[in-house]
């Protein structure tokens, strides 16, 4: 068991390491935040440049996880532990944003479903799960 | 976390869906792995199981009934709009990060409202060492039975599209084998 | 199909059973450690979805038919609110667990754990529905 732990040892040293950088005093403490836009406006960009259907749920996706993350963040307090009542403990994350995202995960996975079952039927529908072509079947069907 | 925008970043670029949606449920997983040093573990539990379990599944049950490719092309001016809109966007919320409590910070304003009663009297009035659970089922149950309903309510339209298509479109091709039959017997 | 990954095949007999029992584990021990109803759902539901993708859905079908996965959701959902309304018959407010037990304490706790077997009970259902449904057009064309 300490065999296992010890493996995952070099990566969570990597994670202090980030931590101490990003609370130290060489950084203004916001460098988390910095990098959570920068996924949320991946999923944006995949979102708003891309024609297919699924891609576009792939990068809601990507937003969805980095505005998580983003909550999760806020939630860290430095010396905290997780949210579970234990002999000894005074210092602990807070729980609330854990229990939005915790409800907030599943339902995304929820509404994940019916976007794809969505992007099914208009496939049914249309043929094609391109943006531009789904626009070009209606204007011809307009005509 | 670097991890993940470079996944992110992968995501964007490749244009086959199967190696996107893969990609997508390491993201997630290696999403959970940051809630657990971000000390979230419930959360993190969530996010493995669903991210990289379920809606890994749903997405190449997708792809299984479209294509799996996707399309090349799309418009080299569309990417640049994108890219401009994209890149304001961020400039705007970075400049909106510089009025955020630093990272870990103890006085930061969304410690001090209901959370120090849940971290003192849960233990006295729900009597459950998870903070999370007790929180999530009994202080805010209102918010979770919503949760629920939402939940409830995708899985009937996931039937309400897919399930009634099918059958609808079983139907049509019973009325087309009776009326192909009807005008050959007319 | 059947006749091949039978490394696949015989792997996933051995795990779908700790898979499930895993799954009532997370649900029943959400109070002490993390996990709850919806991880629980979710873990329990993707057993049900791994032998749906290896043993084919009509299997899985012939266990939990359709119409049982689709009464699962509506209980799952009145579980937790009839939760409520019995704390309103017993005398407090809506979803107010003190009054569910002569111990207020114990009430919480019957009405966290009944709430989450309501939770893990709905997003199970609609995850296996959900997944059915997918899997069942594919089977269709």
């Amino acid at each position: 068991m300490q065999g296992l732990v010890d493996i995952f040892k070099p990566l969570y040293d990597l994670w202090l390491s980030f931590e101490a950088f990003m609370v130290g005093p060489a950084s203004p403490g916001l460098l988390g935040y910095w990098i959570v836009i920068a996924l949320m406006m991946t999923g944006f960009y995949i979102v708003i440049a891309h024609d297919n259907l699924v891609k576009k749920i792939v990068g809601l996706n990507v937003f969805q996880v980095s505005v998580f993350l983003f909550y999760i963040l806020m939630a860290k307090v430095t010396g905290g532990t997780a949210p579970i009542l234990a002999e000894g403990i005074t210092q602990y994350s807070n729980p609330l944003p854990h229990v939005l995202i915790l409800t907030a995960i599943v339902v995304g996975v929820a509404t994940t479903a019916l976007g794809l079952a969505l992007v099914v039927r208009i496939r049914n529908a249309y043929d094609t799960i391109e943006d531009d072509e789904i626009l070009a079947v209606e204007e011809e069907e307009d005509r | 976390m670097l991890m993940m925008g470079a996944v992110g970043l992968a995501i964007a670029r490749i244009r086959d869906l199967f190696a996107v949606s893969m990609l997508s449920g390491i993201f997630s997983l290696i999403g959970a792995a940051a809630y657990v040093v971000l000390d979230a573990v419930d959360v993190a539990f969530t996010e493995a199981a669903v991210g990289a379990g379920i809606s890994t599944v749903l997405m190449l049950g997708t792809l299984a009934l479209t294509t799996r490719k996707e399309k090349l092309g799309g418009g080299k001016s569309k990417s640049t709009t994108a890219f401009l809109v994209v890149a304001v966007t961020g400039a705007v919320l970075v400049y909106g990060t510089f009025d955020m409590p630093r990272y870990g910070d103890k006085i930061a304003a969304i410690h001090h409202h209901v959370v120090p009663r849940y971290i003192e009297k849960s233990g006295e009035e729900v009597g459950m060492p998870n903070i999370v659970t007790s929180v999530l089922a009994s202080y805010r149950s209102f918010d979770t039975l919503g949760e629920v309903f939402v939940i409830f309510t995708a899985a009937t339209g996931v039937l309400a599209i897919l399930g009634r298509a099918r059958r609808r479109r079983e139907d049509e091709e019973a009325d087309e084998g009776g009326s192909d039959t009807k005008g050959a017997a007319s | 199909m059947m006749h091949r990954k039978v490394v696949l095949r015989v792997v996933s007999k051995f795990l779908i059973p700790p898979i499930l029992l895993f799954a009532l584990y997370v649900q029943f021990h959400g109070d002490f450690g993390p996990g709850g109803g919806f991880q629980a759902g979710v873990i329990f539901g993707s057993g049900f979805i791994l032998y749906a993708i290896l043993f084919g859905v009509e299997t899985v079908k012939r266990v939990l038919p359709p119409w049982s996965t689709r009464l699962l959701l509506v209980v799952g959902v009145l579980t937790y609110g009839l939760t409520g309304v019995a704390g309103l018959i017993l005398g407090g407010n809506y979803l107010d667990y003190n009054v569910l037990a002569h111990d207020p304490l114990h009430g919480q706790h019957y009405g966290i754990l009944i709430v989450e077997l309501g939770v893990g009970i709905t997003v199970a259902a609609s995850m296996i529905t959900i997944f059915n449904v997918f899997a069942g057009q594919s089977g269709g064309d």
